[in-house]
């Protein structure tokens, strides 16, 4: 299937060596620097909420039931008389946390499976028909049928969404160590008696790491937009919770006489993928330039 | 090549034996008693009983899966637990909104994107190349119900132009159908044609970098015969694969698109599913989107011979 292109384009990222810190870095990959700085910024505000924050994010006020942004309310009000900015700053904190425990839990599973499918052949046969089945799925919907059965928390939205992300990162594992595998310098350490797991460390984790990393910038991008999904269907994070998704869902119903609530919102995580997601062109484009230029 | 397709129609076999697999695990293997978790929290100790014996969930593992897959063989998706109608009924009803979404949107963005994607390799590195680039990252970072309401917003509450939300279907008139499915379709399709124009622009750079184009030029070809006939044609492979691939993103997208505006569809059955907790109606629309998934990708790679004469397995 896919399985052709995705092995060329890991085995192209294998030969990526970590490029040397060089003068007027920034300057050639400005996509970085547009990327770290804006997620920065959303990083520092959504961390200093508390400060920033001009009403209290759970404060119920039946008087001012969903006003326009004005100066007292920057981003208007909910149904509930609720500030939006005040439960957008908190909110920003649920999508990042769940955003970087996705990109961490799948990376860290994806990695192992991986390295086990491309080190043992009768593994192989089996954990690749498994991660093709879980991806002929298609993404949303595996995670949605996850939750419909699963009690509504953080961690089973973390685990829902990391259920549909491992099977990406397993597939990128196992082409760099089937391409590696390939190469002299590891049957030479097979040759010399170097024990399998001593080879898999010293050399094949570190090639591993490179596309690695890319892929989870991707992978935080895609489990930010996925919580925002299923929150905003019913799906996701308990709705007591204010997440991003949360927030836009309760403003469903007064989309016609109060966009803010879901465009204000849904501009700061479209903003925060954006973020992300540039951050990964760009690390990727440090990592392979080859690979950069063509994209 | 018949051998070929035969080994590939084969091929797909196991994985759908994997997603059925999955589907059943879903709930089979999920900790908790399913009984309980398709009752709910409020439901009596009666009505999860009466869910159990139902659904056969008091029977062994095993035996359930044999059922199971039987009756799937045999077409039967089971009943919904909340209309108590067959599955095959509810999805029979709402085919054709999500098909006429679906098949619109598919046809108008690779009609779409492909050109856009190879006038941006051509003028690599022009404004023309760094606009197209910058709506599609923006469109891999939106959120698609977020687009949905920012073309809403713009384009049916304050320009008028469009219907907010609804569907007409195709017996009411071709104009009232395609009217209703502009904002839809932009929504649904927005991430697909990025997904489809950065990859095109990407393969179309590489082969204008090969040789034969650089002859194809100096023997003096016309700019559109040259892209057409010898950059596009060459860079056909990658292109068909990621539209195939790309198609889990409309599937998935069509849930979403479908609640938004309040499309009657296969989308919108399953999100009610969920808020009702209607599990047989959940399998099923997971095992038919799926299954056409890995149908339309065992069409790609049995296209890939068609497009690319280089490919003899």
């Amino acid at each position: 299937m896919t399985m052709v292109a995705e092995q060329a384009h890991a085995a192209k990222l294998t030969n990526a060596e970590l490029v040397q810190p060089r003068r007027g870095l920034l300057r050639r990959y400005p996509l970085v620097a547009i990327g770290a700085l804006l997620l920065l910024a959303v990083l520092v505000v959504t961390l200093c909420a508390p400060w920033l924050a001009t009403h209290d994010p759970q404060e119920i006020d039946p008087l001012t039931r969903l006003r326009a942004p004005s100066a007292e309310h920057l981003l208007g009000t909910d149904a509930l008389g609720r500030d939006v900015w005040s439960r957008a700053l908190y909110g920003g904190r649920i999508s990042l946390v769940v955003g970087l425990a996705v990109g961490l839990l799948a990376s860290a599973v994806g990695l192992l499976v991986g390295l086990v499918s491309g080190y043992s052949r009768i593994a192989d046969a089996i954990l690749m028909r498994v991660m093709d089945g879980l991806m002929s799925i298609p993404a949303i919907l595996l995670a949605i049928a996850l939750m419909a059965v699963w009690r509504a928390s953080m961690f089973t939205v973390v685990l829902a969404i990391t259920v549909v992300e491992v099977p990406r990162v397993v597939r990128l594992v196992r082409g760099v160590v089937l391409s590696l595998r390939e190469q002299t310098y590891i049957e030479a350490a097979v040759i010399a008696g170097t024990r399998p797991v001593r080879i898999m460390r010293k050399h094949i984790l570190p090639n591993t790491l490179a596309p690695l990393i890319v892929q989870t910038t991707y992978i935080c991008a895609a489990a930010m937009l996925i919580e925002s999904i299923l929150s905003f269907l019913g799906a996701g994070t308990p709705p007591e919770v204010p997440s991003w998704g949360n927030i836009m869902a309760e403003g469903r119903t007064y989309f016609q006489i109060a966009p803010w609530l879901i465009l204000s919102p849904g501009l700061l995580l479209g903003l925060t993928v954006l973020a992300v997601n540039l951050v990964g062109d760009g690390l990727r484009g440090m990592l392979d330039p080859r690979l950069a230029r063509r994209m | 090549m018949y051998g070929y397709v035969g080994r590939r129609i084969l091929a797909t076999l196991p994985v759908l034996a994997i997603v059925a697999i999955v589907i059943f695990a879903i709930l089979h293997l999920s900790p908790g008693d399913p009984a309980a978790v398709i009752a709910g929290d409020q439901a009596t100790p009666q009505q999860t009983a009466e869910i159990r014996s139902k659904l056969g969930l008091d029977r062994p593992l095993y035996e359930q899966f044999a059922v199971w897959l039987g009756s799937l063989l045999r077409g039967d998706l089971g009943v919904s637990i909340f209309s108590n109608q067959p599955v095959t009924r509810l999805l029979g009803q709402r085919l054709e909104p999500t098909i006429s979404l679906t098949l619109t949107t598919t046809i108008v963005m690779v009609l779409l994107a492909v050109p856009i994607g190879v006038i941006a390799a051509w003028r690599a590195e022009s404004w023309i190349d760094h606009a197209a680039m910058t709506l599609a990252v923006l469109g891999f970072s939106l959120p698609i119900f977020v687009v949905a309401y920012l073309l809403i917003y713009g384009l049916a509450m304050r320009l008028d132009v469009f219907p907010v939300q609804g569907y007409k279907p195709l017996s009411d008139g071709i104009g009232a159908w395609a009217l209703h499915l502009v904002l839809p379709s932009l929504t649904l399709g927005l991430s697909f044609m990025a997904l489809i124009a950065r990859i095109t622009r990407a393969s179309v750079l590489e082969v204008l970098n090969q040789d034969y184009i650089r002859t194809a030029r100096s023997k003096g070809l016309g700019t559109w015969q040259l892209l057409l006939h010898h950059a596009l044609a060459n860079a056909a492979v990658p292109i068909v694969t990621i539209i195939g691939v790309g198609v889990a993103l409309l599937l998935g997208g069509v849930v979403v698109t479908e609640s938004v505006f309040a499309i009657p569809g296969i989308g919108r059955l399953v999100v009610d599913a969920i808020l009702t907790r209607d599990y047989p109606v959940i399998q099923g629309v997971l095992l038919i989107f799926s299954g056409i998934y890995v149908l339309l990708n065992l069409l790609v790679d049995v296209l890939y011979v068609v497009l690319d004469p280089r490919i003899r397995y």
